[in-house]
Order: structure tokens, then C-alpha cells, then sequence
């Protein structure tokens, strides 16, 4: 049994409304130290508000997150800094196009890590290296294909060493051919214990390196599970009925 | 050909009414500059109220007191923008001379000011729209680094921004330097004024009014030049 102290995140009774619509209906669950969570759902379904939720970029309307032990919907939190905390990758990468690469990924260890530009500059060549994409360090973002965009992306949320990394859809903006270099590193960071949360579509990946497997349709976890029981054995129709669709 | 020459010496060498447009050309320059410095100060910070208001607030019910006050500075700035872009420039000059500095009837300064206020408006609908105009994704990436709201502002909006508005800007400048030709009605002694002077003195208006405008234009080219520079410089620094 894993103690309470490796919950990293514990979302009580998650609810969210836009105006009079309410997406997420009561979401609760847990993410340990090296989870590998795979959220998956249709278009609508609000996964990704969910995730989005996680590091309040949407504010939650109703319920509790507590991330490593401290409530962030308490408004007398400071989100800033447990953000500094919780990565977060995007389906349209949002790199800075006016910075290069490298910039990119030292603004917020030295702005916000206090880290010397030198130390900076390292850390950031090394998970460079480790994504192969150390000779664009000074490219500008522009310049880049939508793979090496996102592994930037990914490698920018790593410089801020985070506890935990959120992937909303990294790789549904990607051109197929480049989907996979940007998994093969969502999969190296999963086996070296990184913990994760991920929306996605990619069933393979779920399948692959996912520790649990979260489906929410209409705002609320219809079913979860391993793997290899949640795409062998679905026990609820609809994602029998959403498997059906997609795999 | 003799009778060409007698005009031009009669309307701008003799007299030194020559020396008389420079001078005015010299007014003309400092307005426009010091209403661009007010301008800009004012025009930001009108932007960066509004733009706060549409991006945090907008549509939402107020939680604090401080988004209470946003709410409100947000209108007070609202109503500045439309009175100012609804009424004519030689209008709010006239009521800056005439009204509120009544009693010290200080041209110059009521001149700077009042153009200064005009631009401003003008200033901050042009940045808040290239504010707005930058991908919530920016925004979105830069707090999830955990950066806050004014660290996101000064790093990644606003450069992006700036460079985004440096052509409106531009023109925004040029306009105010051509629309301070009204200054003469507040007894200022601009550019304009002084080939007004001139004309009634001699009676000729060709030379004092073909040289004046060959002066804005002059001075709107040279503006025009570092403009493209500066925006050059900036392309460079970006793909």
C-alpha cells in the first residue's frame, strides 16, 4: 500500500461551470508519485478542463485540489508557486516565438528559480541533448517542425523540475509522421518515474506506459483502471460504445 | 523668372521670415514631442487597465475589492477613449485654453497637454488591440511556468505586442505631428501661424505655404525612416 504521503495530487468533488453549463460534475481521484495517468474521452467530454483545472489556468467553480498536501483552490494560495511545480505541455506547444530555444527554457529558472543564467544555460543544453535537439538551441521557434516544437515544449516544462507534468493533447496538433518522436519522449520521462497526467487519443501510449487509465465522459469518471483491463475488459457501455469508435 | 525671385525674397528673405518658420517649426517639434512622451505614458497605462479588465474581468461578476476598482478605472478609461475620439481636436484644444486654463492663458503648456491627452487615447485603443491580439496560448504557457500576471505582461505580451503595433504607432505619431497645424488658434506661434503671419504681412501666399508643407513633409519622412528602422531592427530579432 502506498502511504498518503505519495499522493501528489487529491482532487475532491471537482466542479466546473462555463456561464450555465456545468463540465465537470464531481470529479475525485488521486495521483501518486510516479503515476502515469492517461485521461481519455470525446471531444466535449471535459478532460481537458479537467487537466486544466489541475494547475488552475481554468478556476474551478466547486470542490478541492490539493497538490502535495496544500489546498490551490484556496484562494489565499499562491498558485504561482506550485505551478513553478506542476509542468504543463500544450497542444499548440505556446513556445515563445520571441525568444530562441534556449531562452525559451532559462526565462523561468532564472526568473522565477533564481538560478544563475550559466546554471540555467546547462540544464537546459543537457535536456536538450536528451531530446536530441541540442544544434537548434539558438533556432528561434519559427524555425522549428511541430515535433521539435513540442519536445521543446516538453523540455521547457522540465527545466522548472517539476513534480508533476500535464500533457493536454501534445501530440493531436502534430502531423502524423512527427507524433511519434514526441511520444518516444513522453515515454522515456514515464519509465524514468516522471509523474504524469495526460490527455490524449493515443490509446498505444495509454496502453504502453500508462500506470491508470481515467475515462470521463459528461463531466465525470465513468471508468478506471490498469491498461490492461480498462481496453481488454470495459465494463461501462459507453466506453465500450467510445472504444469501439477509436481503437 | 525675375518676378519668381522678388516673390521668394520678398516672403522669406527679407524680414528674416525665414528665421520667423523656423521658429515655428521649432514650437511645432516641441509639441508634437512632448504630447507623443504623454501620449505614450498615458495611452499604456489606459491600455494595460483595459486589457486587464477584458482578459480577468470582463463579463464576470466582481470577487474583490481590488477587481472593484479595476471595474470602475476600467470605465472612467472607457469614457476618456470616447469623449476624446468623439470630439475634435480643435475643439479639446480650445476648451484646454479657453476653460481650464482660463486664468493663465499658458498656450504651450495647455497646447502639449491637450494634444498629449488626445494621443493618448488613440495610444491605448492601438496597444490594447495588439495586447489582444496575442494567442491566449502565450499568456496560458507563461502562467503555467508560474509566472504571475505582470511578469507574463513585461516578458511575453508586450514585446510580442509592441512589435505588433509599431506601424499603427507610427502613424499615430505622424498624425499628432501633422495636427498640431491647429496650435495657431490657441496664439501659439507654430509652424502654421508663422506662414499665417507671413501671408498677412505680404500679401503672398505661394512661398510661406509651399515651404511649410515641404517642412512636414520633410520631418514626416525623416519619422518615417527611423520608423522603418527600428521595425527592421526588431524583425531581426525574431522569425
Amino acid at each position: 500500500m502506498t502511504t498518503n504521503n505519495d499522493v501528489l495530487i487529491k482532487v475532491d468533488n471537482l466542479h466546473k461551470y462555463f456561464d450555465d453549463i456545468e463540465v465537470l460534475k464531481g470529479i475525485s481521484t488521486e495521483i501518486r508519485k510516479g503515476d502515469v495517468i492517461v485521461i481519455i474521452g470525446a471531444s466535449g467530454s471535459g478532460k481537458s478542463t479537467f487537466l486544466r483545472c489541475l494547475n488552475r489556468l481554468e478556476e474551478p467553480t466547486g470542490g478541492h485540489i490539493y497538490f502535495e498536501g496544500t489546498d490551490i483552490t484556496d484562494p489565499k494560495t499562491n498558485i504561482n508557486l506550485h505551478r513553478q511545480k506542476m509542468g504543463m505541455v500544450f497542444q499548440q506547444f505556446n513556445l515563445f516565438p520571441h525568444m530562441t530555444v534556449l531562452d525559451n527554457m532559462t526565462l523561468g529558472p532564472v526568473k522565477l528559480l533564481k538560478k544563475s543564467k550559466k546554471e540555467a544555460q546547462e540544464k537546459a543544453m543537457a535536456l536538450l541533448e536528451r531530446v536530441g535537439l541540442a544544434d537548434r538551441a539558438d533556432a528561434y521557434p519559427s524555425q522549428l517542425s511541430g515535433g521539435q516544437k513540442q519536445r521543446v515544449a516538453i523540455v521547457r516544462a522540465l527545466a522548472m523540475d517539476p513534480d508533476v507534468l500535464l500533457f493536454d493533447e501534445p501530440t493531436s496538433a502534430l502531423d502524423p509522421e512527427m507524433v511519434g518522436e514526441v511520444l518516444d519522449v513522453m515515454k522515456t520521462l514515464a519509465r524514468e518515474g516522471m509523474t504524469m497526467a495526460v490527455v490524449t487519443h493515443e490509446m498505444g501510449f495509454a496502453r504502453e506506459v500508462g500506470t491508470r487509465v481515467v475515462f470521463i465522459d459528461e463531466g465525470v469518471i465513468v471508468e478506471q483502471g490498469a491498461p490492461d483491463e480498462f481496453f481488454d475488459n470495459p465494463k461501462s457501455p459507453r466506453l465500450k460504445d467510445f472504444l469501439s469508435k477509436v481503437i | 523668372m525675375d518676378q519668381i525671385f522678388e516673390k521668394f525674397y520678398n516672403t522669406v528673405i527679407a524680414e528674416d521670415y525665414w528665421m520667423m518658420l523656423l521658429q515655428g517649426l521649432g514650437a511645432t517639434l516641441v509639441i508634437a514631442f512632448f504630447a507623443a512622451i504623454i501620449g505614450i505614458v498615458l495611452g499604456f497605462l489606459v491600455a494595460m487597465v483595459r486589457s486587464t479588465h477584458e482578459m480577468t474581468l470582463r463579463g464576470k461578476k466582481c470577487r474583490s475589492f481590488g477587481e472593484v476598482i479595476l471595474k470602475i478605472i476600467d470605465k472612467i478609461c472607457g469614457f476618456y477613449i470616447t469623449v476624446i475620439r468623439g470630439t475634435p481636436m480643435l475643439v479639446q484644444l480650445m476648451i484646454m485654453y479657453y476653460i481650464v486654463f482660463a486664468s493663465s492663458r499658458n498656450g504651450m503648456f495647455a497646447a502639449i497637454l491637450s494634444f498629449g491627452i488626445n494621443s493618448g487615447a488613440y495610444v491605448a485603443e492601438i496597444v490594447r488591440a495588439g495586447i489582444m491580439s496575442i494567442d491566449k496560448g502565450q499568456f496560458e504557457a507563461s502562467r503555467s511556468l508560474g509566472f504571475d500576471y505582470k511578469s507574463t505582461m513585461i516578458h511575453i505580451i508586450l514585446p510580442q505586442a509592441f512589435k505588433n503595433v509599431l506601424p499603427a504607432l507610427g502613424n499615430e505619431f505622424i498624425v499628432l505631428f501633422k495636427e498640431t497645424s491647429v496650435a495657431g488658434y490657441v496664439a501659439i506661434m507654430d509652424l502654421t501661424y508663422m506662414a499665417n503671419l507671413i501671408i498677412s504681412r505680404t500679401y503672398d501666399a505661394f512661398f510661406p505655404l509651399i515651404i511649410i508643407a515641404l517642412m512636414y513633409l520633410l520631418i514626416v519622412l525623416l519619422m518615417t525612416f527611423f520608423l522603418k528602422k527600428l521595425e527592421r531592427r526588431l524583425r531581426n530579432s525574431d522569425h
